[in-house]
């Protein structure tokens, strides 16, 4: 089956903004894991409320608050379009914005769960052979956690290529520019006709969920392999 | 090489209390039973805690005081730490977590030093191995050595063999002997089984519940009969220095003299098995024996005809009732004037063990002299037992 330039453009725009989402999210992600998981402050109940936040709440209703917030006439859009000249409203990257906080608690989630298995005494062996606290957090803590790294940036990559309520809402469905696959089956399902579109779009979409299953399976195993010598856990 | 310990620490229920002072390089054994204090006291040695409140200095840096707010980060007390469980970081290999250290040290150890440590320990053919692809012993050694190339002023192992079988801590303990023998470095042992503290070290401090019994050289300590429940001395018999005065190659028997009287055991071999050549004749010419209370029996005149190769005279310091009709004897070398203290206090002690009716049926008193029939010596180094 060729592709037809708009489905070309839809798949590509959907691997744009779900790429630029999870990795723009991945060092807040790894920061609000680690302050969740070491962190001992009053307020810590709050961040992980907030950081759960997306999960919870529709994500339509996640797309009306960025689209109050990040709006051109709303405090922080208009900060940001008069003083950096972004404009995130029908645009991409605020499609890629609302992936990411959308997708955010599912890798927060995945790096804390890795964070919080990390054995203490191998931080203390660290400690006694001259390591300090950065040293550690970059030599012992990020590889020890990279299997939840990256499985957590698997997970957020595929939710964020399934977004649809917060994208529609916050950039609406601008073709090449905001049309992402779930809106453009969406959009042909709409259509008189446009059955046979949709299908193929589906179908993409299937396609494409079943890549990144493998591909995430192989790195797994690989780096499980690595840790604990076994291919299985 | 000092340590200098004045430490007070509450955790959870225990009460810390501890003050002791190291001066010698050589092992010294923290000993007691499980939850006297030990591993909490070489942790705030360590740093990984923070006493309420005391000294600890270590080569006369201060590494810890409380009246002066010191306490350094364990990255900066020279420490090396060898863990029960050994700890490698699973994500380097063997070599990655031996230079661990090494590469973070302001002032690394030379080239050759360290392939001396990896010979000595036996770990070269494992250097390019994931931690997991390694068995308990060659991860302890692996631990050691990670420690070493840290170039410590202190070297400090928490029961390092309590999590291997039998067969895994006599592999290590060679190594652990050559350690001592080789590098001048202090080394705190925590232990809790006497036959290793025995075996290794040469001081020991005696803990129980979070303070210190006693502390001195484990020959004095292991003569200590109040602190025998402690020490578990009754099981283990004593153990007393001894010369190597020469051997017999054809009879495959080596001479040993102790306090005066010769002992017989089985012809030594080196000391370790990677000690080098060298320096075995002279390391040999001192060494320790340990002789287990059970081996040793008591005959009030010299026996004859008997396979025993060693017969000593001793005279009887006390007897003590055991349970299970047990009496434990324990036995000064040399037939002694029941008046000379002095004498007595130099005297190496031996213990029997025997049966309460033995005791009666032979009449045996305190200052009595009688003859030690030793069935089995055990000798510091390779193990080796006279048979009977």
């Amino acid at each position: 089956m060729t592709l037809s330039p708009a489905e070309i453009d839809a798949l590509l725009l959907s691997l744009k903004i779900a790429a630029v989402a999870v990795a723009g999210a991945l060092p807040f992600a790894i920061a609000c894991a680690s302050l969740l998981t070491f962190g001992r402050f009053p307020g810590r109940f709050l961040i992980d409320a907030i950081v759960h936040l997306p999960l919870i709440l529709p994500p339509v209703v996640m797309g009306y608050l960025l689209l109050i917030s990040f709006g051109t006439r709303a405090p922080i859009g208009a900060w940001l379009l008069h003083s950096f000249d972004i404009r995130l409203v029908f645009s991409w990257t605020g499609a890629a914005l609302a992936s990411a906080i959308v997708s955010f608690p599912f890798q927060v989630r995945a790096i804390r769960i890795a964070l919080e298995n990390i054995d203490p005494g191998l931080h203390q062996a660290a400690e006694t052979l001259g390591a300090g606290p950065i040293d550690r957090f970059i030599n012992l803590t990020l590889p020890l956690a990279l299997p939840g790294i990256i499985a957590g940036a698997i997970t957020a990559f595929s939710a964020s290529l399934g977004e649809f309520g917060a994208i529609i809402t916050f950039v609406s469905n601008i073709p090449g520019q905001t049309r992402t696959l779930p809106l453009a089956i969406y959009t042909a399902i709409q259509t008189p006709g446009g059955e046979l579109a949709a299908a193929r779009l589906a179908m993409l979409s299937i396609g494409l969920a079943l890549c990144g299953l493998i591909i995430s399976e192989m790195m797994m195993r690989g780096i499980r392999r690595k840790l604990t010598g076994q291919v299985r856990p | 090489m000092n340590l200098e310990i004045d430490i007070r620490h509450q955790a959870g229920m225990l009460a810390l209390d501890a003050c002791f002072t190291i001066e010698r390089p050589g092992i010294t054994a923290l000993f007691g039973p499980s939850g006297s204090g030990k591993t909490t006291l070489i942790n705030a040695i360590a740093g990984l805690i923070r006493p309420d409140d005391g000294t600890i200095t270590i080569n006369g840096t201060a590494v810890f005081d409380r009246k002066n707010s010191i306490h350094l980060p364990p990255r900066q007390r020279r420490v090396g730490y060898v863990f029960q469980d050994a700890r490698l970081f699973p994500h380097l290999t063997v070599r990655k977590n031996l230079y661990f250290a090494h590469r973070r040290s302001p002032n690394p150890l030379p080239n050759g030093e360290i392939d001396a440590i990896i010979a000595m320990l036996g770990i070269g053919g494992l250097l390019s191995r994931r931690p997991i692809k390694l068995s308990g012993g060659e991860k302890q050694r692996v631990s050691l050595g990670r420690a070493l190339l840290g170039k410590p002023d202190i070297l400090l192992l928490d029961e390092p063999l309590s999590a291997l079988d039998q067969a895994r801590k006599d592999e290590i303990l060679p190594y652990l002997e050559a350690l001592r023998d080789q590098r001048r470095l202090p080394i705190l042992y925590v232990s809790h089984a006497i036959d290793e503290v025995a075996r290794l070290a040469d001081n020991m401090v005696v803990m129980e519940n979070g303070t210190v019994r006693a502390s001195g050289s484990v020959f004095d300590i292991l003569a200590r009969t109040d602190l025998a429940p402690l020490t578990g001395q009754f099981d283990t018999g004593a153990v007393i220095p001894a010369t190597v005065t020469g051997h017999d190659t054809a009879g495959g028997i080596t001479f040993l003299d102790c306090a005066g009287h010769q002992l017989i055991v089985p012809l030594l071999g080196p000391a370790t098995p990677i000690a080098p050549a060298p320096a075995t004749a002279t390391r040999l010419r001192q060494t320790r024996l340990h002789i287990r209370a059970r081996d040793v029996m008591i005959a009030t005149t010299i026996p004859d005809g008997i396979s025993a190769n060693n017969i000593v005279p001793v005279t009887i310091r006390n007897l003590q009732p055991l349970d299970h009709a047990g009496m434990d004897v324990a036995l000064h070398l040399g037939h002694l004037a029941t008046d000379t203290a002095n004498t007595q206090k130099h005297a190496p002690v031996i213990h029997a063990r025997i049966t309460g009716y033995s005791a009666s049926r032979l009449n045996l008193q305190p200052g009595q002299q009688v003859y030690a029939v030793i069935k089995s010596v055990t000798v510091d180094g390779k193990l080796r037992d006279t048979d009977a």
